[in-house]
């Protein structure tokens, strides 16, 4: 497939935007909390993972997807919440707990829904599975055109919830894409001793549906199989599944000593960073000069900058405020 | 001669390492506890100590690798299973709750289950509603589980040991701000002398953590650490406060309970898990049961206030119970 220079340019700007935005968050992580680390200090605490190195998927697959159309995300959301296009003011006092956050502090930064955007995601490992597939469930008993697509990990697709949502949404017919993120761990746990099949792809056929495997660092190939998947969906034409191998380049979270990693084995994932390979591509088109590229990347920084300064000038919820919200 | 010190993680580790050593037949499973050494150091050591074929890190399955440890046990194993955070129950809970905790009693007691469900519990620390939890209250809720929430070095050792020869089903809840952990707030009650050799710590009998004349508190885990500081707060402006670890919450010793509130007339529970239906209405209808008479004023409880718990930290101090609302509640209590 021949893709236009816009639509690549796009894939570009989404997947720099998202690295800019995860390598600030990754920064301020780090502020008051050392130099003994304490994950409860500092203006962002807590858990922080960080979607580095796999922002190909995020961007190959919104690329395609509308507003409404529903996501659900996992515990490494940031980079698909950016790639279906939240206010990143919002997303990012979030993160800070702040009041003008997406979810008013109460959620933070596993835990950001934005009903604009339809998108939701949640720290317990394939959570967000059975929920893309309760809102292809709506979207066919309505009669609409939209697409559900739930993003996890490989270590989720061990998981219960996996398997009865892929055969529900293949008895039903569902409207839903199943993106299997891949990045060859489940926390420190590698996919061969987790997973009794060399690819997750190879379950569509025990469900039924179809199965692709895609090279996660190309956001290429991601928006190519992305494409025929969700268009299938969109033509009621049931469910697929989407394999990306992928690598995140910051360990599981932040504080990760990666003491399971083999030698060199992270550089040589770095040599294939999908800002590069697009990079190349674009160039190789003639239609991405390195001018334009650092245009880009100041562009990106400029806007992530602004989503920090609206952060912390942000005001922290009342404390009380932790009662409300509870019932509708 | 210096004596040895540990932390509450090492501690653990050290217990479940004792057993294997004494004991063939305990084996452990769970998430990221081989190399990674669990990911609050209760394994730490244990894959290099006893191979893979004892130290199993396993897929996220928790209802398959928790069922599996309920079925080795049933055939005379002792698995040890680490559920990562307690907040990751739901995808195990029918395995938990309708079969681990049941298959003794439905059995008419010829089918033993003698395994340890190992997890981590609490907040403070800004993970937020799905990873700060502490949730004993709802094991402890369904008959048939043995629920042991140590708060020190010493006694996380004594008691694990002890939980793994139970030949019932044991939850084992560490906290996460007492596990002593090197990326965490540090807490000096979190490393402490813990003896070399092994030693059980009986369940059922609480810890008199301080002795106090004006009310008695009653609290596990975490919670003991804070009730502590609010007690030597309180002595400054003259309030003694007798502090009360329960350790095991199942079984419970009402006894302890019972005699100090004979004595301060006075009772409050802190407790870091959910106010409604749980730990604090269970202690104090204990005390409403059994010293009503004795009482002073009516029984006070300080418990997350019944929501889940926020992310951003104001509204998380607001909800957890800290050392300054401790003290709060306390002098409420004595001056009602």
């Amino acid at each position: 497939m021949a893709l236009e220079k816009e639509t690549l340019l796009n894939l570009y700007r989404n997947i720099v935007l998202i690295r800019t935005f995860e390598e600030r968050v990754g920064e301020m992580y780090y502020e008051d909390k050392l130099p003994a680390f304490d994950i409860a200090a500092g203006p962002i605490p807590g858990e922080m993972h960080l979607y580095s190195g796999q922002e190909a998927v995020a961007a190959g697959v919104c690329a395609h997807l509308r507003p409404d159309d529903p996501v659900t995300s996992t515990h490494r959301p940031h980079g698909h919440l950016i790639a279906k296009g939240v206010d990143l003011n919002a997303m990012m006092a979030e993160i800070f707990g702040k009041k003008t956050g997406l979810c008013q502090g109460k959620g933070g930064h596993m835990h950001l829904f934005d009903p604009a955007t339809h998108f939701g995601c949640g720290g317990i490992v394939g959570g967000g599975i059975p929920h893309a597939v309760g809102a292809a469930l709506a979207i066919k008993k309505r009669h609409e055109d939209r697409v559900a697509v739930s993003f996890f990990g490989e270590g989720a697709a061990n998981i219960g919830a996996f398997h009865e949502s892929i055969n529900l949404a293949a008895v039903w017919k569902l409207p839903v894409v199943f993106v299997v993120e891949d990045n060859l761990y489940a926390i420190s746990v590698p996919k061969e001793a987790s997973t009794s099949v060399r690819s997750n792809a190879e379950r569509g056929a025990a469900y039924g549906i179809p199965a692709v495997q895609v090279d996660g660092q190309n956001a290429v190939a991601v928006y190519e199989a992305a494409k025929e998947a969700i268009d299938r969906a969109r033509r009621g034409e049931g469910p697929s599944l989407i394999e990306a191998i992928c690598y995140r380049f910051r360990g599981h979270f932040e504080g990760d000593a990666e003491g399971y990693l083999g030698a060199d084995e992270k550089s040589t994932w770095k040599e294939k960073d999908p800002i590069n390979i697009l990079g190349a591509q674009l160039k190789e088109q003639g239609w991405l000069t390195d001018a334009e590229a650092e245009a880009i990347q100041a562009e990106m920084t400029r806007r992530v900058a602004a989503a920090e300064t609206f952060a912390r000038e942000s005001p922290y919820p009342a404390p009380e405020e932790a009662l409300e919200n509870l019932f509708a | 001669m210096t004596e040895r010190l540990l932390t509450t993680s090492k501690a653990i580790a050290e217990a479940i390492a004792q057993e294997m050593e004494r004991d063939d037949s305990v084996f452990v499973m769970g998430e990221d506890i081989g190399a990674y050494g669990g990911i609050f150091g209760a394994t730490e050591g244990l894959l290099q100590k006893f191979g893979p074929e004892r130290v199993m890190d396993t897929p996220i399955s928790e209802m398959g690798f928790i069922g599996a440890a309920v079925g080795a046990a049933t055939e005379g194993m002792r698995p040890i299973v680490e559920l990562m955070f307690v907040d990751f129950f739901g995808a195990a809970m029918d395995q938990i709750y309708n079969q681990m905790a049941k298959i003794p009693y439905m059995s008419g007691g010829n089918t033993k289950v003698p395994m340890v469900l190992m997890t981590a519990i609490g907040g403070s620390y800004s993970d937020a509603a799905q990873h700060s939890q502490c949730l004993y209250g709802l094991f402890a809720h369904t008959p048939g589980i043995k629920i042991v929430v140590p708060s020190s070095p010493y006694d996380a050792k004594g008691l694990m040991t002890q939980a793994i020869r139970d030949d019932s089903p044991v939850m084992f809840f560490f906290h996460k701000g007492v596990q002593g952990l090197g990326w965490m707030t540090p807490n000096p009650r979190a490393t402490a002398h813990v003896p070399e050799e092994s030693y059980t710590i009986p369940f059922g009998q609480a810890d008199v953590k301080r002795q106090g004349q004006d009310l008695t508190i009653l609290t596990v885990s975490l919670m003991v650490h804070r009730s502590l500081d609010a007690a030597e707060k309180l002595a400054e402006q003259g309030i003694s406060a007798e502090v009360i670890d329960l350790r095991t919450l199942v079984p419970l010793d009402r006894e302890t309970i019972v005699n100090s509130v004979k004595k301060t007339h006075r009772v409050l529970v802190v407790d870091e898990d959910y106010l409604s239906y749980g730990m604090s209405g269970e202690l104090t209808a204990i005390v409403a049961e059994e010293a009503l008479d004795y009482l002073d004023a009516a029984p006070k409880r300080l418990a997350v206030p019944d929501v889940p718990i926020p992310y951003s930290r104001p509204m998380e101090k607001y909800v957890i119970p800290t050392v300054d609302r401790i003290v709060a509640t306390a002098k409420e209590l004595v001056e009602s």
